[in-house]
């Protein structure tokens, strides 16, 4: 009896110290996602959507406060930064007309640095998306393409 | 109380800098000038034109919230603000021009005809007569800006719906399709018949090529020739990092002024003027280097501005209501750019471009700044952040200028006395 109420606190202490240590450690991990995603907006993305993602008016859509940016069809976002996107874009009344660039060179991690960094930069506070969410994303276009 | 009397004082200071930021309508001009806010929020307001009897028309890129996309204003009681206002129209575009008792606007595909009565109030605002139709729309660059020449020719523009020809438009590696098949139907100036119903391209005839997309034109009556300025290509660092740095692209290519003759190649896709080594250069999708020169077949310009700034309407000064120096002369106006970014933009204001002996001289000024109305005169960093954004320009009929705003829709008068 005598041991087990030791081995309880510790048993407690550890999970605390593990939870804290993977809570940490995920933290970094999206610190370093979004660090990434920096990198890779400002060489990819910036010149259109610019450096406060307010993007330009009727050629180039906002991702700061876009409501199609910070929802839940990740496919979606993940399909236009792989391929491209050639229609008008109608978006929270706004209406805009550039083509965006293809991008059939960034890999499936970098796909998700840079949509993470989107989705948590300026006044955007959307969940961070993950490797595997990219992958089911590509693989879903696929098998719609076929 | 003490907290009080400061709150108050504040501001007391707060209002008066307010008061005194919109001097002007905030605008910055040159000695003796006056600006004034004509119109604010009637929509996006791309060109305007105004009759006779001062009765302004501006085109409205979309519709508004009452689904009108051509505005009518006039100033009644003379106070230099419009206190009439109303709309028609359910298409957006650019293109509004006045011709006699006659009121032009254009669509992103077509351009129509309305007929104005002796108040200038629109007779027909349901039923205009088609005029040119079916003129390509690809969305990029699909403005279709017009203009008149002295006998009833419209000229209008159609832009090329691409970024310089790549076979995949903005596309990393991807090669300029040799040649440009975008020239036969857009990257132009076409003419047709300002009198003649339900024209489309077989009508008409391709008056300028090689002009990637041109939002201001406007014809020189003194000397009866047609003025183009064209917004160059996009994207030079983005898609060469080997050619071109993010500094070298904010400053590459001009944004080039022409004075267009009949049958005139300006040279899109396949060179862009470079304004420091004052050389057309070729495109690096046609296996340019950034210093390899372009053929000599292609104009050259009248005057190069800098680069990305968005040219978006040009008016020839007619009026005697402003100094001497600015008859005949060219005003411009500059949208702003974007693509200097990760550089400060540029641009958002309205310039002169002097003629002497009907040339331009080259020497070009701003006239109105401060459009953008950033704070302490800061440089616009987003362009989204820029609060107006300098698109229309049209004369009034007593000489002063307005400037129209695409933004939210504001409309500036700009006005002399001594």
């Amino acid at each position: 009896m005598k041991n087990f109420s030791i081995i309880v606190p510790i048993n407690g202490f550890i999970k605390f110290a593990l939870l804290f240590c993977f809570l940490v450690l995920t933290q970094l991990c999206n610190a370093q996602n979004k660090i990434n995603g920096k990198k890779i907006f400002e060489t990819r993305c910036l010149v259109c959507h610019q450096s406060d993602g307010g993007g330009v008016p009727n050629m180039n859509p906002p991702l700061d406060g876009a409501t199609n940016v910070n929802g839940k069809d990740i496919a979606r976002l993940v399909n236009i930064i792989r391929n491209g996107y050639d229609e008008r874009v109608a978006l929270d009344g706004m209406y805009y007309n550039n083509a965006m660039t293809a991008n059939p060179d960034l890999k499936e991690d970098a796909i998700a640095d840079v949509l993470t960094y989107v989705r948590n930069s300026w006044s955007n506070k959307a969940g961070a998306v993950t490797i595997s969410q990219v992958k089911a994303a590509l693989l879903k276009n696929k098998a719609v393409k076929k | 109380m003490k907290k009080q009397i400061q709150l108050v004082s504040i501001a007391l200071f707060a209002f008066c800098m307010n008061i005194l930021a919109q001097e002007n309508a905030g605008l910055k001009l040159p000695e003796g000038f006056k600006a004034n806010l004509y119109a604010n929020n009637i929509g996006g307001a791309r060109h305007i034109a105004i009759t006779k009897s001062g009765v302004v028309f501006a085109k409205l890129n979309n519709p508004n919230k009452e689904g009108n996309a051509i505005i009518r204003l006039e100033d009644a009681n003379n106070d230099g603000v419009a206190d009439k206002i109303n709309g028609f129209a359910k298409y957006g575009g650019t293109g509004i021009f006045v011709k006699g008792n006659s009121l032009y606007a254009s669509s992103n595909e077509a351009v129509f005809k309305y007929e104005l009565n002796s108040k200038d109030e629109v007779v027909n605002p349901l039923t205009p007569l088609t005029i040119v139709s079916g003129l390509l729309d690809r969305r990029q660059h699909n403005s279709k800006s017009i203009t008149f020449d002295m006998a009833n020719n419209i000229y209008v523009n159609i832009g090329a719906y691409s970024n310089a020809c790549q076979e995949k438009d903005r596309t990393p590696g991807s090669q300029g399709m040799m040649p440009c098949p975008i020239l036969d139907s857009a990257g132009g100036i076409w003419k047709f018949d300002g009198s003649k119903e339900n024209q489309t391209y077989k009508d008409g005839k391709r008056y300028a090529t090689g002009l990637r997309n041109v939002l201001g034109l406007d014809w020189n009556t003194e000397t009866n020739k047609l003025f183009v300025a064209q917004h160059g290509r996009d994207q030079l660092n983005s898609f060469y990092p080997n050619l071109y740095t993010d500094a070298q692209n904010a400053e590459l290519p001009a944004e080039t002024f022409y004075e267009i003759n009949e049958g005139d190649n300006a040279g899109w896709p396949y060179v862009y003027y470079d304004p420091s080594q004052h050389k057309k250069i070729v495109s690096p999708e046609y296996g340019g280097d950034g210093k390899k020169e372009g053929s000599s077949e292609f104009k050259e310009p009248a005057v190069a501005f800098p680069a990305h700034m968005a040219p978006m309407a040009v008016l020839f000064y007619t009026g005697n209501q402003f100094p001497t120096k600015y008859k005949n002369g060219a005003f411009i106006s500059f949208h702003g750019s974007w693509n200097r970014a990760p550089l400060p933009q540029e641009g958002f204001f309205v310039a002169f471009i002097p003629f002497k002996n009907g040339k331009a001289t080259g020497e070009w000024e701003i006239f109105a700044n401060g459009f953008a109305g950033m704070e302490n005169g800061a440089k616009v960093t987003n362009t989204g952040k820029a609060k107006a954004r300098p698109c229309g320009l049209a004369q009034g009929p007593d000489g002063s200028i307005y400037v129209s705003d695409d933004n939210k829709g504001a409309i500036f008068k700009i006005s002399y006395s001594k």
